[in-house]
């Protein structure tokens, strides 16, 4: 049987020729977010937002008239309305910004929209959330990425050298602002799903930071006598195929969940699929390249456990 | 070699059969089918709300009105208090949340201090001259909000259990607030209804002279009395006696009914005690209008007729529905203050099955999309991946239904995931076993190598990520929470798995057969 090789053996790729060649495009795509968060901004979901969202889905298959829908809601005066089609030509999504007064014309309002459209379309679900609770969620899910970050950049800097741990948190935070960038150039809803999203791909890239860097750290001990270029440069050749593989069948899964898995967790599998890519490249250009600025120790800090394997103990 | 012991062996058959055990009773459809496998000792993993469909509703109990309710009876306990000791004091009152008075007399400031505090230890005084100035201090308030809860929450549950919602889950979240969840049920307007009132229900005497007919919005109350809306024409007022006669609480028992015109009404039942009251007060006035005041508005005030002791009825312009929802939260008792809904969200059945329809097909393509690679890939390595993949799976499921996790949505994606990254530990150990065989090893040290050095890998890339999987948990809304702790369930038995089942099927592939090492060089 002859098996796929996505990646040949002993690959020898001078990554770090074209490292300024990728700090040009992680540049192009940074100031990309930030000129579409100071232009756009972000498309917030009533999570963070607050304010009312209904699923609806026509009675009548044949031909539902989106028009007639934003009409008929119309004459409700809510305000700033969005409704549009969600996943099936059937379904739509009915975001109403939240109204004047307390929690309770929040819900009247849901009342009147489901009385208005009662004949026609089923509710599949409805949604409020009240500003409270909307700017709670917020600083809640910045919370969870300041949180997330921190701990792993303490993690890395106790288990490595700091030099890592700093190249490391900023590979992170380009994939987290990127990310964010991309929700907000397509103007995709950003909600509490998205925060999972983001710290999922935080999870992803750093997995796959830690692996190339423990693969740097090692052959620092074994070539003392080599450049630290070189080192890295063969760090990255010897995990490629790990790499690539391991992107792979994570970038399936992902993309069988965006085709199959429902129009709710398309935007989220979206999210993450730009994050694995984002989190591969990342580790390679940004983490990796950052480490040829700092001046590293070669063969400080020695750990048993990787440097003699238990086996040659043993003998 | 130390890696076939039978420990090992022990360890790996004992978790694949405990873990098959749990995991099984998700297969089956109906409950029935569950009966006749029921040596089985697990339960079904909980489905979220977005899964089964339901409604979740966040309430805040407004805390602000309970505290000013408190300020007014500590005022009359301070009063009645200062009569008792006879102290004689001017200017009682309530201003911006401070209960304030001026001594009269000559009484030493030490003593009343002592008098008030013996109220309670807690309560903040000032005293400059003769006045003195009393609040809530932040414990005082903290109590109150304590037991205010510990009250709300009850009577939410016995509300929401009279509708007869199955297994709703009610729990109280933070200082003040209560979630609610109500599987099955998506259109929570009733319920909401039901608890949009806190049903203060009073009996309280009407003003002798002053009629409905006299009053506009403009009009003043006379001292003793308090002008009220009616419940259902907002422009129509009664003067009422401040003093109530009998309230709520003193309730048994509340029925839907109709009276003599057949229109819907509210049929009661008083306590021994409060029938007792009840018949006092309705024997001395007769003649008079003895009005029904729900949370601050008047039901109705019917003239007194006849002396009435433990059974009354309230009408008023009530529809069938409105007398039923009445006689229940009657029966269940007033909410100890009023409650918000800061969040509410209600998917319907079809959502909820669609989703999970498409969270199986997403998962089974899934699968097989990562297993068919895993095979082309590593050939008779990628079986032992899909093995170990396979194992992993079963662990993950049952272990969501072994701690009764909540699995939502996006948790289904956490799960296809997984099987996405949980290949990842495979892969390391296999290319790195296959780096070893190419610097020159032979194939055992090879294999025994690359375990040894992967898993330093493993265990630092799973850690790092476990740590992003913690900040979601500890970020924990709702379907997130049930997102992180599939993640954080499926890190470890991705591990489990690579460390343990992967590396003994692989040795023991190795010893009896000799691996063919075309494999390794691919």
């Amino acid at each position: 049987m002859k098996l796929l090789r996505l990646i040949p053996n002993n690959t020898n790729f001078d990554f770090l020729r074209i490292k300024v060649i990728a700090f040009f495009f992680s540049l192009i795509i940074l100031s990309g977010t930030f000129i579409s968060l100071m232009v756009n901004n972000l498309n917030y979901g009533i999570d963070f937002k607050g304010g009312i969202l209904l699923e609806l889905r026509s009675k009548n298959s044949n031909s539902p008239n989106i028009n007639e829908l934003r009409e008929k809601i119309s004459t409700l005066n809510a305000g700033e309305v969005s409704i549009q089609n969600f996943g099936k030509d059937t379904d739509f999504l009915v975001r109403i910004q939240k109204q004047e007064g307390n929690q309770k014309e929040q819900i009247i309002m849901i009342e009147k929209v489901k009385s208005l459209t009662d004949k026609d379309y089923t509710v599949r679900r409805s949604e409020f959330v009240g500003p409270v609770v909307g700017d709670e969620l917020k600083t809640a899910g910045i919370y969870a990425i300041i949180l997330a970050l921190i701990s792993i950049m303490i993690y890395i800097w106790f288990r490595f050298e700091w030099q890592f741990s700093i190249a490391a948190i900023l590979a992170l935070i380009h994939d987290v602002l990127t990310t964010v960038g991309l929700f907000s150039i397509l103007q995709l809803e950003f909600n509490l799903a998205t925060i999972a999203a983001i710290l999922t791909t935080a999870g992803y890239s750093i997995n796959d930071t830690v692996v190339i860097f423990d693969r740097v750290r090692e052959n620092l001990r074994r070539y003392k006598s080599k450049t630290h270029y070189f080192i890295y440069n063969k760090s990255i050749n010897e995990t490629l195929s790990r790499t690539v593989i391991t992107s792979v069948t994570t970038l399936l899964a992902l993309f069988i969940i965006f085709f199959f898995g429902g129009a709710v967790l398309s935007d989220f599998a979206l999210a993450m699929i730009w994050g694995v890519i984002i989190g591969t490249f990342s580790s390679i250009f940004v983490a990796v390249s950052l480490l040829t600025y700092f001046n590293i120790n070669k063969g400080e800090k020695v750990d048993d456990r990787t440097n003699v394997p238990e086996y040659e103990r043993e003998n | 070699m130390k890696s076939l012991s039978k420990i090992r062996l022990i360890v790996i058959i004992t978790s694949v059969i405990i873990g098959m055990v749990y995991a099984l009773p998700n297969f089956f459809n109906t409950s029935q089918q569950i009966q006749s496998f029921n040596f089985l000792p697990g339960k079904k993993i909980n489905l979220g709300l977005d899964l089964q469909g339901g409604s979740y509703l966040l309430l805040k109990a407004d805390m602000e009105v309970v505290f000013a309710e408190k300020l007014d009876s500590l005022l009359s306990d301070i009063r009645s208090s200062l009569r008792k000791s006879k102290i004689g004091y001017k200017k009682l009152r309530i201003q911006n949340d401070i209960i304030s008075f001026q001594k009269r007399g000559e009484t030493s400031n030490e003593k009343i201090k002592s008098i008030l505090f013996s109220l309670d230890k807690n309560l903040i005084l000032e005293n400059k001259l003769d006045s003195f100035f009393i609040k809530f201090s932040d414990q005082n308030k903290k109590n109150i909000t304590k037991t205010t809860m510990a009250q709300a929450i009850e009577i939410v549950r016995r509300r929401i259990d009279e509708t007869g919602t199955n297994e709703p889950s009610i729990q109280q979240q933070g200082a003040d607030r209560i979630i609610v969840q109500l599987p099955g049920l998506d259109d929570p307007s009733r319920i909401k209804k039901l608890l949009g009132k806190t049903a203060k229900l009073t009996f309280q005497l009407a003003h002798p002279t002053i009629f409905p007919d006299d009053l506009d919005k403009n009009s003043k109350a006379p001292p003793g009395y308090v002008k009220l809306q009616e419940d259902k024409n907002p422009d129509r007022f009664y003067m009422i006696n401040k003093r109530i006669m009998v309230s709520g609480e003193m309730l048994k028992d509340a029925s839907p009914t109709f009276d003599r015109n057949n229109s819907p009404s509210v049929s009661f039942q008083l306590s021994p005690l409060g029938g007792k009251k009840f018949g006092r007060v309705t024997g001395k006035h007769v003649g008079r209008a003895f009005a029904i005041v729900l949370d601050g508005k008047v039901v109705s005030a019917p003239v007194i007729q006849t002396q009435i002791f433990s059974t009354g009825q309230i009408t008023g312009a009530f529809s069938v529905q409105e007398t039923n929802d009445l006689a229940l939260v009657l029966r269940s008792g007033a909410l100890p203050a009023p409650m918000v809904i800061l969040e509410e969200r209600s998917v319907g059945p079809g959502l909820g099955s669609d989703s999970i329809s498409a969270g199986k097909i997403a998962s089974v393509f899934g699968l097989i999309a990562v297993m068919v690679f895993m095979l082309i890939t590593y050939g008779i390595f990628g079986v032992f991946a899909n093995v170990a993949l396979i194992c992993n799976i079963i662990f993950i499921i049952a272990l969501l239904s072994l701690i009764q996790a909540t699995l939502t949505l996006p948790g289904i994606a956490g799960i296809v995931l997984t099987m996405g990254m949980a290949v990842d530990a495979n892969v390391l150990i296999f290319e790195r076993i296959k780096e070893e065989f190419n610097s020159g090893r032979n194939i055992l040290d090879a294999i025994e190598a690359g375990f040894q050095r992967a898993i330093s890998t493993i265990v630092d890339a799973n850690l790092t990520t476990l740590f992003a999987a913690l900040a979601l948990f500890s970020f924990g809304s709702g379907p997130i929470k049930g997102f992180s702790v599939t993640l954080m369930i499926g890190i470890a038995t991705s591990m489990f798995t690579a460390i343990l089942i992967t590396k003994y099927i692989v040795f023991l592939y190795s010893k009896k057969k000799g691996i063919n090492s075309v494999f390794l060089q691919g």
